[in-house]
């Protein structure tokens, strides 16, 4: 598949507000991104503006605070989205392609059961949830995530093992927590750890630098067959130098370090 | 048309910054003797359905939306 060929759908409803960041991010290594309110999904829209799932080859799920973190965050799309279209997001899922969720978009995953998904592709409940941090504050600032996957997923597979990206988070329900004591092997083993939070010189985290106190210093997880990721973080927002906090004091690459991730996605897409 | 009651509790061992910092505020004003303080959210829903049919509708919309059972408890009740 050629780069200009994918069409990715960054998936919107009253309240996020990273669709413009995220549809950006994918322009920018060469797709073609729309973002596409929740309505035009299902049916709910002049003819026109009528889209099918089906016709795109990624689904973004963009930050922000989606129907206003009401009930929980994430959790108001994430049942809107389950009733009007789930089977359609679950044979999307089944069929390998790309699903992406940062920030509040990953709040969302969680919500519908798409991650953690230890067994499964869809859960019926939520088997995790995005809790608040344990500051009990909202954090916001630069963070070192290290890539700790070992292959599977298809986000990370442009990215050195063990590599270090400075990407940002800014949010206030961080905390990865499950009621399985075995959480975090169980995604160890399934090799679902996508990034982890790191001291700057690489060593683990403590707080600030887990800014939420995620088990395990967890800032992403991928589902088991590696096409959907959820991630705290927002690589969206540093795709140029311009964004990265040490752009002038000594960063030296011309891209940010949250291009990486895009690219990867479109590496797996070319080989389609 | 039956009123029902939606209390939605965190889990036992689950933070509640909300109650903590509460508890803080609380006895920073004076008030003295106070033990732990927790946040809780309700939900009052009216239903047109018996009231055995309504607590039933309430607790699949508790498992659908508004409780995550990883950290949330629900509990329904008729007003």
């Amino acid at each position: 598949m050629k780069p200009e060929d994918v069409r990715v759908c960054v998936i919107r409803i009253e309240g996020t507000n990273c669709e413009d960041e995220m549809a950006a991010a994918f322009e920018m290594v060469g797709a073609k991104s729309e973002k596409v309110h929740l309505k035009q999904l299902i049916g709910q829209a002049p003819a026109d503006m009528r889209r099918n799932l089906e016709d795109y080859d990624v689904l973004a799920f963009p930050g922000g605070f989606s129907a206003g973190d009401y009930v929980r965050a994430g959790a108001i799309f994430g049942a809107r989205i389950k009733s009007a279209i789930g089977s359609d997001v679950k044979r999307f899922v089944e069929a390998g392609k790309p699903v992406i969720g940062i920030c509040n978009g990953f709040q969302i995953l969680v919500e519908m059961g798409l991650l953690p998904a230890i067994d499964e592709v869809m859960s019926e409940q939520p088997t995790a949830a995005l809790y608040n941090n344990d500051s009990g504050r909202f954090e916001c600032r630069p963070t070192v995530l290290r890539n700790d996957n070992r292959g599977k997923c298809i986000f990370t597979s442009a990215i050195p093992e063990k590599a270090l990206l400075t990407i940002p988070s800014a949010h206030a329900e961080g905390k990865l927590m499950s009621m399985d004591p075995d959480f975090v092997q169980k995604l160890e083993d399934n090799d679902q750890i996508a990034f982890r939070y790191v001291c700057p010189d690489g060593s683990d985290a403590v707080y600030p630098w887990n800014p939420n106190g995620s088990p395990s210093d967890i800032a992403g997880i991928c589902n088991p067959a590696g096409n959907v990721l959820g991630m705290m973080p927002h690589p969206e927002r540093v795709m140029t130098r311009f964004t990265h906090p040490d752009w002038t004091r000594g960063y030296e690459s011309e891209e940010g370090d949250g291009r990486i991730i895009f690219e990867s996605v479109m590496k797996y897409l070319s080989k389609l | 048309m039956t009123s029902i009651e939606i209390r939605i509790e965190l889990k036992k061992g689950v933070a509640d910054p909300e109650g903590k910092n509460t508890k803080k505020t609380l006895e920073s004003l004076g008030f003295q003797g106070i033990g732990d303080v927790k946040s809780v959210k309700v939900f009052e829903v009216e239903i047109d359905a018996t009231p055995e049919d309504a607590i039933k509708m309430a607790e699949e919309m508790c498992r659908k939306l508004l409780a995550n059972p990883v950290i949330q408890n629900y509990k329904v009740a008729v007003m």
